[in-house]
């Protein structure tokens, strides 16, 4: 189990960029994209902000050049956009040379169009076509349509908000006992009226752009998003002669089994997500760098979150931040979002901000990262928490 | 490598399969499109506050989790791993359809947060005080076998002793409805007996929940060791053969090694040709058994199909109304459990006697 | 008076789907909360849409409604002073 799980390549399409560059660029110039929401049509438009992909279904489909008869999903074009820019990016031409599969997380799937067309189903033909688009799994089906991936090991996890953090674990598992070459593993989440009336239920969407870890904050912006890693074994690598972009160094998942929604007040499920990671990783605390956090802006998370990140790295807790003001909360695809801004982080040295910040938390001290940073980096630590209890850390590292 | 046994199994099925003492005893025969599961007495398992926001899916799920954990005399697990194709869906059709009715006004969270694919797993989590590894696969009729597959790496590499793996799906009232719109279910209603006859396209849609605790230790309870399991996004009719073919040479094996082969045909007759193809061809000297005409199909079904599997394996015996064909086998050692839905998501798992 | 706590209870028993409890079983000063009926953050959820949807009486902080919901009395002079339907 000692073998290296190396980042070769990377997709992404988010509310800062359509691509790992543009984002890159917003991200250094804390420029966010945060606005009113265009895309869904919904009665709380004026009530809420989020991170939004500005193109519409159909300037997707051009990009994707996909036939009329198309049964895409948003969310299945947005999949396949940022994995076909993984693949581009790691140099794959052949997908079938080597023993390869797809993860995908997603929380969403096709509900865009089940809850457009839900009753039109029973009697109007037309779209009919996007019933069997409903299911999670078809998202991932289609990428690897996209991808011209056949008859291998193509699946779906879907743990709410740690879905994509679960799928790179999954992957990285995967390469390390030898099951797969190769794995493109990431998530991706549309906005649907169902996610955002769903987090108004649960009143802890903000009706101004998020404030991670601030006393004031007011809760989330749902975003929308998707992005992609291409994980290779140390053979494919050597055989290939890749530039590695980075590793995945650990992985942990845990259970905080506290409440169904609702993080414990001490973060036991993301305490022991992390001192997993840093296990399998071979790490400590202190040799962590930069930790991207969760960090949703919703009292309970960043509470919770914090309080974890105390436990686990006392009084010695490297900068840290969370980019979700950036992008909102893009749900399952967050986890692959944050490891891709994980990476970038590693290769260019920098420690991304955490916008919006203003005043400190008056349960604790630490304060999160607020100007843009330059610092030698060799460790990331990530975390993605969800829902269910499902809480989860990814390391990447510089070194295998 | 440590080896990876099946300790204990539990099933809540349209059939009465929650009693682990029998096995397919009695039979309830249908003659529907849609076939619901055999509800065990819930309130024996699940304490009424805990219960008053379950859908049946979840409910089902927790039952069987329990059911499953008993047999295999554990407390607790290393991980908790489910699969489920469609989720929560009576939740999700709840909340999308008050949603639209409702304009998007006055709506409540207790079916959004009963909808999510991860809250059978999650509630198990709650319900054992388990903090361990939660996982959820959601991928169509692979979703079981990619639970599984997650569970064997962590068995086999050590890294856990005992995990909690199933199945699980709920029939959702609209879901049913729109199915039949595009063909997906049978339009006239079928008998057991009748089902690989019908001739008609689609399938009789079910629900249920089948759950295992797979241990890279054998216990006393051990039904069988799972030797290998594998998915294919998609795999064309004419490959079908020569992959199983291959696939068994991965486990030193060939076809006529396999004693039991369990068949994921369910009378439809423009997708069933993927297994007749299999039963006139390398399998044609082969035990042949299949169940879908007894639980009906759906996304995690083929956990049914291990469930079978197991059930003859321990037992040695195979109940008359699973055999497709009739061949003498004095003892059987090794099962192969093939499925696929509708020509996509195809898995092979392997069983061996413990 | 009486009249609303009756109809608080059917509602909350209804809309919470407590099976196992009936309107008699509910006291005006038992506690919702914590040791008495057992309510969750979820169901202080549930009950600020009905305050909203049944009474016309909108909470935006979710934290207000742990002191509304402290008890039927409690519940029944709030909605008596603030119900706009």
């Amino acid at each position: 189990m000692s073998k290296g799980v190396a980042i070769t390549g990377m997709g992404i399409i988010s509310a800062i960029g359509n691509n790992v560059a543009e984002n890159y660029d917003a991200l250094i110039n804390a420029r966010k994209g945060i606005t009113r929401v265009d895309n869904v049509e919904t009665i709380q438009r004026s009530e809420i902000m989020v991170g939004e992909v500005k193109f519409t279904n159909d300037q997707l489909i051009a990009q994707l050049n996909l036939p009329t008869s198309n049964n895409y999903s948003r969310t299945a074009m947005l999949g396949a956009i940022a994995a076909k820019e993984a693949i581009a990016d790691a140099g794959i031409t052949d997908i079938k040379k080597y023993k390869t599969g797809i993860i995908s997380g997603t929380s969403v799937g096709g509900m865009d169009m089940t809850e457009k067309y839900y009753y039109e189903y029973l009697t109007e033909k037309a779209p009919q076509k996007y019933i069997e688009s409903h299911h999670a799994g078809d998202s991932t089906q289609k990428i690897a349509e996209q991808l011209g991936l056949e008859e291998s090991l193509v699946t779906t996890i879907s743990t709410a908000c740690s879905s994509a953090a679960n799928a790179i674990m999954l992957g990285a598992r995967l390469i390390k006992s030898g099951k797969l070459d190769r794995v493109l593993v990431g998530g991706a989440d549309c906005l649907s009226k169902f996610t955002i009336n769903g987090f108004k239920t649960l009143m802890i969407l903000s009706d101004t752009f998020n404030t991670p870890f601030d006393e004031n904050r007011k809760g989330l912006n749902l975003g929308e998003a998707a992005a992609f890693l291409v994980l290779e074994s140390d053979e494919v690598v050597k055989a290939e002669n890749k530039k590695v972009l980075a590793y995945v160094k650990g992985y942990g998942n845990a259970n905080d089994a506290f409440h169904q929604t609702a993080s414990s007040d001490d973060g036991d499920g993301a305490t022991l997500a992390m001192e997993k990671a840093l296990k399998v990783a071979n790490l400590k605390a202190s040799e962590i760098d930069y930790i991207n956090a969760h960090g949703t802006a919703t009292g309970n998370n960043d509470l919770s979150e914090g309080r974890a990140i105390l436990r686990v790295f006392g009084e010695e807790i490297p900068e840290f931040s969370s980019t979700k003001a950036y992008t909102g909360h893009t749900l399952a695809a967050a986890g692959a979002i944050e490891a891709v801004y994980s990476v970038l982080a590693l290769r260019h040295n920098v420690i991304f901000p955490n916008l919006n910040f203003k005043t400190p938390m008056k349960e604790f001290s630490m304060n999160p990262q607020t100007e843009l940073k330059e610092k030698e980096l060799n460790t990331v630590l990530s975390n993605s928490l969800g829902f269910g209890g499902n809480c989860s850390t990814v390391i990447f590292s510089k070194e295998a | 490598m440590k080896k990876v046994y099946i300790n204990s199994i539990a099933s809540i099925s349209p059939q009465k399969t929650f009693d682990n003492n029998l096995f397919l005893d009695e039979i309830t025969d249908y003659n529907n499109t849609v076939i619901f599961a055999q509800d065990p007495d819930y309130k024996q398992y699940i304490p009424p506050a805990a219960a008053r926001r379950m859908a049946k899916g979840i409910k089902m799920g927790v039952v069987a989790s329990k059911i499953a954990m008993d047999e295999a005399g554990i407390e607790t697990v290393d991980a908790i791993i489910t699969g489920t194709g469609m989720g929560c869906m009576i939740d999700s059709e709840k909340f999308v359809s008050a949603i639209i009715d409702n304009n998007e006004q006055y709506l409540t969270p207790t079916s959004f947060i009963q909808s999510t694919h991860n809250t059978v797993a999650g509630q198990i989590a709650l319900g054992m005080e388990c903090k361990a590894y939660n996982f959820t696969y959601v991928h169509s009729a692979i979703s079981f076998e990619s639970a599984l597959l997650d569970a064997k790496m962590q068995l086999e590499n050590d890294e856990a002793q005992h995990i909690l793996v199933g199945g699980v799906e709920e029939l959702g009232a609209h879901t049913t409805k729109v199915h039949r719109t595009i063909n997906h279910i049978k339009p006239e209603a079928v008998t057991i007996s009748e089902i690989l006859n019908s001739k008609t396209e689609g399938a009789v849609f079910s629900e249920g929940a089948n759950f295992f605790v797979v241990s890279n230790e054998k216990k006393e309870s051990c039904y069988a060791e799972l030797v290998a399991v594998e998915t294919f996004n998609t795999l064309k009719k004419e490959k079908v053969s020569e992959t199983i073919e291959s696939f068994l040479e991965g486990n030193n094996l060939k076809a006529a090694d396999i004693d039991v082969i369990v068949f994921g045909n369910n009378g439809d007759v423009d997708f069933d040709d993927f297994y007749n193809q299999l039963s006139e061809g390398i399998f044609n000297k082969t035990q042949q058994v299949f169940y879908k005409h007894l639980v009906g199909e759906n996304n995690t079904i083929s956990a049914f199909g291990v469930w079978l599997a197991c059930k003859i394996l321990k037992t040695q015996s195979i109940p008359e109304i699973v055999k497709i064909n009739e061949i003498k086998t004095s003892e059987v050692k090794t099962v192969l459990c093939y499925n696929q839905y509708r020509g996509q998501n195809h898995s092979l798992l392997l069983l061996k006697k413990c | 008076m009486s009249e609303l706590k009756e109809e608080l209870k059917a509602k909350i028993i209804e809309q919470l789907n407590l099976e196992d409890v009936s309107v008699a079983d509910i006291a005006d000063d038992d506690a919702l909360f914590g040791d008495g009926l057992s309510l969750d953050s979820i169901d202080a959820l549930e009950l600020i849409v009905m305050l909203d949807k049944d009474y016309g009486i909108r909470l935006s902080d979710p934290k207000e409604g742990r002191k509304i919901f402290e008890s039927v009395q409690v519940m029944a002079d709030y909605i008596k002073e603030h119900r706009t339907k």
